[in-house]
């Protein structure tokens, strides 16, 4: 498969998300840090035990 | 060696979340993650234009193998584009269910256990002389892969008598055997399946199954460029030390097991040095010989450059000299930043998420990539050098005799098949090509094969 195959809306997804590089916070470390700490909050799905417990798949090599 | 060919293997975990209540079991969301694979090329086994493999494993598995390499940073590249491919698959999978009336979210993982305790692996492939002797080389490579995962273990969390710690490796819990030729039922260190995919006369293929699966590239860096290393001390043919480990799988596991690095492994010498103290007498030997010997390629001083600093962060506890760039420091530090501004134990649900989603390949989701994204990780390759590997092979090896084979049938219309020897051309009564040197750019045997491809009404 080539690029051309691919679904353009990830890529253009991707450049979004790399275009917003985030600014760290020199002034604050503990603002910057407050502000990852949100960021994973928001990515993560909210039922951490269903999520975690609902990846089973068998043994590979 | 000088120039030795690389390729890494690795299967990923998959698993699909509903938002809709409607459950997919992982077979049913990699046959629907596969179908452009089967759309594309008649099977769900195949070699892709840049000359890689992808495939769905045993266990539902997917799974990426790199084109050969020849260069440690091409290798890291080849191996970012075989996320970006299953990135894209994700993407159309997606799209697919929803057509299909479900919703949800599919997760990939560049990791090495599931929540029921399955392994699955990343597999590393090193090209090695057929004139080494088998026993020299485990005895010296042992002791070097069973400490290595202080160098580039991904971290984890393991809970013991009702206690969670962390650890240096997902995968030193699976691994059953040090020497075996089978992959599924035993877990050897080293695997001496002898297909070399290169002519047996001159060529071994060494196959390692115990590392764990890697997000940093500079970690990936350190982890090929290091055994890389150690491999060209033993093919010097030159004396060392004796490490061998009198029990290398239980030393995997207890190493693993305990962070600071001080579990004294026994050797069948008597000797009880500590895993950092067996890491340090290798980076010694392997310094020494490159101050002998010269480096052998572009990279080398930031392998052992890194390699020393993360033997030394070990040794004084400081985490900060590598947490941009060690997998397991990277982790560690997220972890257990998270915990304490949430006043959280280890043990909880929330950090055994954050533990697993590390892995998560998708850029704008994955904690991996949300540090990235921050500056917070180092890089190795660029985000051009990923976009030419899924493009296109390396230059340099026989993946570009694939590359071009393939793209001449599929741009003729023309039924062929490939693996990673031959090429064949269906329609043309003996129109069969074994290339056995990895390191061939060029086959005029392949390209007959073309020309008549090109002819043909």
């Amino acid at each position: 498969m080539t690029q051309e195959s691919f679904s353009a809306r990830r890529n253009t997804q991707n450049q979004a998300a790399e275009n917003e590089q985030v600014q760290v916070n020199t002034t604050g470390q503990s603002a910057g840090v407050d502000d990852l700490l949100d960021e994973i909050d928001s990515v993560l799905e909210s039922n951490a035990e269903e999520f975690v417990r609902g990846f089973v798949q068998k043994g590979g090599q | 060696m000088d120039r030795r060919i690389y390729g890494l293997e690795t299967e990923f975990g998959l698993t699909y979340v509903p938002s809709d209540g409607r459950r997919l079991t992982p077979e049913d969301a990699a046959r629907h993650l596969f179908k452009p694979v089967v759309n594309w090329g008649r099977s769900s086994n195949v070699f892709l234009e840049n000359g890689s493999r992808l495939y769905l494993d045993v266990g539902s598995h997917p799974e990426y193998a790199t084109a050969e390499c020849d260069h440690v940073k091409q290798l890291i590249a080849h191996d970012r584009a075989g996320e970006a491919f299953m990135l894209d698959l994700v993407d159309q999978a997606e799209d697919q269910l929803s057509e299909e009336g479900h919703e949800g979210r599919i997760y990939m993982f560049k990791n090495n256990v599931d929540s029921a305790g399955n392994s699955y692996g990343c597999h590393e492939n090193y090209l090695i002389p057929r004139k080494i002797e088998f026993k020299r080389l485990a005895d010296m490579l042992i002791p070097f892969l069973v400490t290595r995962q202080l160098l580039c273990g991904a971290g984890h969390l393991i809970t013991e008598d009702d206690q969670t710690k962390f650890v240096f490796s997902q995968r030193a819990d699976h691994m059953w055997e040090g020497v075996s030729s089978a992959t599924t039922r035993s877990r050897p260190i080293i695997n001496t399946r002898d297909e070399p995919h290169a002519d047996a006369e001159y060529h071994r293929r060494l196959h390692v199954i115990v590392g764990d699966s890697t997000m940093s590239e500079t970690t990936q860096l350190l982890k090929i460029g290091a055994t890389d290393l150690v491999l060209r001390l033993i093919e010097s043919g030159e004396i060392y030390h004796d490490l061998r480990l009198e029990n290398p799988i239980r030393s995997i596991r207890q190493i693993s097991h305990d962070f600071n690095g001080q579990t004294v492994v026994r050797l069948m010498g008597g000797d009880e040095p500590t895993a950092l103290q067996i890491q340090w007498i290798l980076f010694e030997s392997v310094t020494e010989f490159v101050k002998r010997h010269g480096a052998h390629h572009d990279q080398v001083d930031r392998v052992l450059e890194l390699w020393e600093r993360t033997l030394t962060a070990i040794e004084s506890e400081n985490y900060s000299l590598i947490d941009q760039d060690i997998d397991w420091a990277i982790k560690h530090k997220l972890l257990h930043g998270y915990a304490q501004k949430n006043s959280l134990e280890l043990s909880s649900p929330r950090l055994a998420q954050l533990n697993l989603t590390y892995h998560d390949i998708d850029p704008a989701r994955g904690l991996f990539h949300v540090l990235k994204r921050r500056g917070l990780v180092s890089s190795v390759v660029s985000d051009a050098d990923i976009r030419d590997a899924v493009e296109n092979p390396p230059a340099t090896t026989r993946a570009a005799i694939r590359s071009k084979f393939i793209r001449a049938a599929r741009a003729n219309g023309r039924r062929y098949s490939a693996d990673w020897v031959h090429m064949k051309y269906e329609d043309e009564p003996g129109g069969i090509v074994l290339c056995k040197d990895p390191f061939a750019i060029n086959d005029p045997e392949v390209d007959k094969l073309i020309d008549l491809m090109g002819q043909r009404p």
